[in-house]
Parts: structure tokens; sequence; C-alpha cells
């Protein structure tokens, strides 16, 4: 896969990872951007087009003053697919991205391809709150995100050596660049009236979730079934909220199977 | 030199177990460990400490606003302001201030400050902080990347409320307002002096120098520490070409007097240390969530800032190190005189916040190191600043002619109580 650099019309720049052919793919990453290695995007493009934008304010994508509330972020997704020029994408997204890409969908439902949700936010549930990943140390991150923490603490860090004082204080300013964005729809709660929303949905839907989430448990599937009437649910075992990177393998397949 | 009394209102009865039973005294600390009857006691005994400092000839007494704080029991200073203004009339009231950036409209505080600002005969101070993120962002939901820009929006609405002599609709992003009609309005023209406490951020230094507001560094860390900031601020104020008045800065100061260095730290020592070791026991997480300081400050200072390092510190904190690095300025009236104009001077400060209340520190003891400051320090530092006597930009102007009412009685008739008047 390659990197390509888009400008939107109302001026964010925007790094997209892209590689594969067929249909188009857009995949949304979490509130923790795209990591250094993204196996299931490579499993992914085998059978599509995959495009995968980082967000303003992660990476090397810049203009994130543009974007202030949810609103901004719904169209920064459709303005994305413009710049890329892609025709009925589907619609990929994982934790924040999954909220991103319901929103777009629901803005525009006659737009999407179908939509594909893993472990999404966006939902709340006051019998099953959301740990609050803003008032974290970054072991708590790493315990609370995946099914096997020790191991995704390397994955979070991209196998940056952190007592090295520079290495450390380059991954803390890009972190705390990345979640300054992600606050803007997910702080204090990671509700932006959704559900309120979501009965315009019309582009067949699939939910995936890791068994053992930690953050967004397993019980807010459910939920989000109730909601979007006909939605498929996924479980993916050994897997918890970082799924896509933990089970890069099933994921695809599970996805692939969904998207035909 | 003005000298404010300030109490931060520490809950007194934290458990001596309380670092490792509980990982934060703010956000999350358990309100089991609050009681209400024993809060009552604890209220008035801080207000009564706080009229006793204008007794004591202090310019200023002050309080400040904190939410789900185990050393702040003032989520609304402005009614433990309101209480101060019956109850004294020659001190300044300080309320170092109202995080503007959660109320919601902000008008109430334009509102509520001219409300004390009319009570108390004009002698309001008006602290604009834009809040710790503890206050503005754990406990007041506000999302800390749009605190700031929602911080400069409030402040515009105030201002202009009080500055306006017609209604305006206000059109923002945060609020909307048809009707902005500030009433009552404060007496001091053209608004009560303002302070802008800060802690690092560079956006602040300028924010203030843009209005001529006082900027006022809050530090539990004492004048050493506090140097390299105040240095940075005087840099800003002499590259914006502005005069290099003292009273465009204040500082806050642990301050404890006895008969003797040894004196004090009999005393003192282990309430100061329940201050340190107990009362700043923060979850570290909670005091810098992301988009709460902007990129330019987090580059500026980075990993100075990282705030596990300063609750190290704290763990094992002794008195030695208190007086040693300065966090405190402690010991006999001389050596407190001595430390004090050398914190005075070096940071080139026109006003001090005195912080004699620490901790748990009885009643007594508070009113005993506040009187031997009063008696035997105050007076040699009042004229530190003599080529800046008159300047009196920032501080209150009151009415000549205002009541006095913590001398009347209560049922009493009043002579000449005509509306006319």
């Amino acid at each position: 896969m390659k990197w390509q650099v888009v400008e939107t019309k109302k001026g964010t720049r925007c790094r997209v990872l892209e590689g594969g052919s067929g249909a188009p793919l857009l995949f949304l990453h979490s509130a923790g951007g795209l990591l250094r290695d993204n196996p299931f995007l490579d499993r992914l493009a085998q059978r599509y087009h995959v495009l995968a934008p980082e967000w303003p304010g992660y990476g090397e994508s810049t203009g994130e003053e543009l974007l202030e509330d949810m609103l901004d972020f719904t169209l920064h997704g459709w303005d994305l697919v413009d710049a890329l020029g892609l025709r009925h994408p589907h619609l990929v997204g994982h934790s924040m991205g999954g909220m991103i890409a319901a929103e777009m969908a629901c803005l525009a439902p006659r737009e999407v391809g179908k939509l594909a949700l893993a472990s999404p936010a966006g939902l709340w549930l006051d019998e099953h709150p959301i740990p609050d990943i803003f008032a974290m140390l970054p072991y708590q991150l790493a315990e609370v995100l995946f099914h096997d923490p020790a191991a995704g603490q390397a994955l979070l860090t991209g196998g940056a050596d952190l007592s090295d004082m520079d290495a450390l204080k380059d991954f803390y300013l890009s972190s705390q660049r990345r979640l300054t964005m992600a606050g803007k729809i997910l702080f204090p709660i990671p509700n932006r009236r959704l559900s309120k929303r979501l009965y315009r949905l019309t582009a067949e839907t699939l939910l995936v979730w890791g068994a053992s989430d930690r953050l967004i448990v397993p019980a807010y599937a459910g939920h989000w079934q109730a909601l979007i009437p006909g939605a498929r649910v996924e479980m993916i075992e050994a897997a918890a909220h970082m799924l896509p990177y933990e089970q890069p393998e099933a994921f695809a397949r599970v996805l692939s199977s969904f998207l035909g | 030199m003005k000298f404010t009394w300030f109490n931060l209102m520490p809950w007194p009865y934290l458990p001596d177990d309380f670092r490792e039973k509980h990982r934060s005294v703010w956000v999350d600390i358990p309100n089991t460990l609050y009681d209400p009857r024993k809060g009552h006691h604890v209220y008035h005994t801080y207000l009564d400490q706080l009229e006793y400092a204008e007794t004591l000839g202090f310019d200023g007494i002050g309080c400040n606003e904190h939410h789900q704080n185990g050393y702040g029991l003032m989520p609304s200073p402005n009614l433990i302001a309101a209480t101060l203004a019956r109850r004294t009339s020659r001190a300044a009231l300080c309320v170092i201030g109202n995080s503007i950036a959660g109320y919601n409209p902000p008008i109430r505080v334009a509102e509520e400050f001219a409300m004390l600002d009319v009570i108390s005969g004009g002698r309001l101070i008006a602290g604009f902080p834009v809040g710790t993120p503890m206050d503005t962002n754990f406990c007041y939901g506000q999302i800390p990347a749009l605190t700031r820009d929602k911080y400069r929006e409030a402040h515009e609405m105030i201002m202009k409320a009080w500055a306006s002599e017609e209604p305006f609709a206000f059109d923002g992003k945060y609020n909307q307002l048809r009707w902005v009609n500030c009433w009552p309005k404060p007496i001091q023209k053209p608004h009560p002096p303002i302070y802008i406490p800060g802690g690092g951020s560079i956006e602040t230094w300028d924010f203030c120098l843009d209005y001529d507001y006082n900027y006022s560094y809050l530090s539990f860390f004492g004048y050493l520490r506090g140097k390299s900031l105040l240095d940075g601020y005087w840099e800003r104020v002499a590259k914006r070409g502005k005069d290099d008045s003292p009273y465009r800065a204040a500082f806050a100061q642990i301050i404890c007097v006895a008969d003797t260095d040894a004196e004090a730290e009999r005393l003192y020592a282990e309430h100061v240390l329940y201050f340190f070791n107990r009362c700043l026991h923060v979850f570290p997480p909670f005091a810098d969530p992301a988009g709460y300081r902007t990129m330019a400050t987090i580059k500026h200072g980075a990993l100075a800032q990282l705030t596990l390092a300063r609750q190290k510190i704290l763990e094992n904190l002794t008195w030695k190190q208190l007086i040693d690095e300065r966090f405190i300025i402690a010991g006999s009236p001389e050596t407190v005189r001595q430390q004090l104009e050398e914190c005075i001077k070096g940071l080139r400060i026109g006003h001090l916040f005195c912080l004699f209340h620490n901790g748990n520190m009885p009643d007594w003891k508070t009113r005993h190191s506040s009187k031997l400051f009063a008696e035997k320090v105050m007076p040699h530092l009042r004229d530190l600043w003599p080529e800046w006597k008159h300047d009196e930009r920032w501080w209150m102007h009151p009415m000549d002619d205002r009541l006095r009412p913590e001398e009347r009685r209560p049922g009493a008739e009043q002579s000449g109580a005509e509306w006319s008047r």
C-alpha cells in the first residue's frame, strides 16, 4: 500500500494509505489513529480498493483547527470521499471511526455501499459506562484496549524505545495531538446523539466486536442492533477493543464475507 | 506592595492513609470523606479567619474556585465573597476567580460580580481563570481543545456586558443571547480590576497584555521555581512595549511565621506536609488532558510539565526540603522578611497572595502566624517599589461613602435610611 496526500475543499490536507483494486472501501481509524503496521488493511486490499485516510491532527494530516464538532467531522468524511473521487464506497470504521462512518451514512444514506462498524463509539448506556480514555495512564490504556495488554502496549508505541527522552517526547506530543482532536467528539462522553439519526440508515450494516472488549463492552452491540433493524453482529474471539489489530485475519475475513 | 490573605479552604479531615488508599484528591475523591456537620464548623472557622485578616491590616482577602477538590471547599467563591462583603468594609475582595469557560451563560458571572462589587461598595477584584483541567474539563465537562476558545468568548461577553449602556445581541459560537443587558452593573468603572491566574500557558501572557490585566501566577512551589516563568512574562512585557510596573503581576506564596525558625517547624511542619502530601495528590492524567494545553505551550515545556514527575517529588517531601527549595517561606519574622524580599524583588511582583492557612492547620496557629506577619514582617515590605507607589491601576477603587454593614446591628433603626440618599 502507498501513501498519497489529498486536499479537501475545506482546506485540510490529509495523508491517505491506499492500495488494492475492486470496490472502493473507505476505512476510518480509531482515536489512536493508524498504527505503524496495519496488516488488516493489506488483507482487505487483496479484494478491495482500500483508502485509509489519516484524520486531521493525526500523523502528517493537518487542518485540525477547521474541524470542531460532529457535523464538521461528518462532512469532512464526505469531503474526503469527494477529494478521492469515490462513488458509493463501503464505509468501514473502527471505534471513533465507526462513529464517524455511522454519522456519514445517516447524513447521506444513498451515497454508501455497505456499512461496517468495528466496536464503534457513539452510543452511551448508563448501565455500561465507557471508561474515560482521557483520564488514563499509558499502561492503563493498553489494559483497557487489548485482549493481551503487553502485546498491545508494543503495538501502541510502534516499537519506539520510550526510555529515550526524544522518543518519549515525540510519542507524547503526537499522542496529545491525536487525542486533542478525538476529544472534540468523544469528550467528556462519546455520545453526540447519533441514536436520534440512525433511523435514516438504508445501507446493509455489520457490527463487529471483540468478545473481550473492555472499553465499549459487547453489550453495546445489542444496543446498536436494536437501533438498526436488520444489522448483523459478528463477535471475534481473543480480541478486545483493538480487534482489527489483534485479529487481522479474522477481521478481514468477517468483513470480506459481509462486503462480498 | 499589596498583601492579600488567601484561604484555599482545604478539608482538614483527610485520613492519614489518603495517599495510599485513593488515587486523587480531585475529581474522583470519595465524597464519603466529606462530613457536612464538621463542614459547618470548617466554613465558619475559615470565614472568621478571612474577616480577622482585614482587622490585621491586610489589603485584600481572597478566595478561589475549585470543584470536587479535597483542598478547596469553594465550588462557588462568589458565595464566600458575598458573606465577606457584609462582614468587612476595608479589604479588597479578591475572587481569583470564576472559571468562565464553564458558566452557561457567562452573563451570570457579569451579574454576580456586579452584585459583589455593589454590595461591597466597589471592593471587588475579579479573576477570570481558564480553570484547571480538573475543574473545567473533568468536573465541568468542557471539551479540552475548545476550552480556550470558549473562555475567550465568555470574556468578550462579560466585558461587553459591563461596558454597554444598551441591550445588545450576542451571537457567539458557544452562547447566543438576544438580549444582553447587565443589571446590576459594577460600581468600579470601567470595570473592577481584572486578574488572570495562569499556570505556564504562554498565550495567557499576551492575553493579559492585550487588555492590561494583572497576571497572577498561582503556584505552590515557591519563587525559585516561579522565577523562570515570571522572567518569561516580563520579557514579553518588554517586547510588547508596556511599562514594567510590578503591579502587573501577582504571586501566591505559602508563608509560616513563628518566633524562631525552629519554632516554625515545630508549629507548622505537620500541617504544611499534610497539604503537600495529601492535598496535592492528584491523579496525573486529570492534570493534563489532551487539548487543554496548546501545542505551542507543550512544545515550550513538554516533559518538564509531566506531572508524574511532580507527584514523585511530593511523595517524600520533608520540612527541610520545603524550606531549602523555597516551596514555602517559613521561620522567624526576620527569616521570612529576608526571603520574601528576595521573592518579591526576584519575581518583580506588586501583589502577594499569602497562604497562611495550610492543610489541616488549626485556627490558633493560623492566626498566630498571620498576626506575627502583619506586625513584624508586612511593615518592612510595604515600600519595596517606591517608584510605583501611586500606581493603583490594578487595585480596587471603592466608594468613599460606602456602608459598613459589619458595624450595624440587625433590627436597629438606621438613621437617614431613605431611598433618596
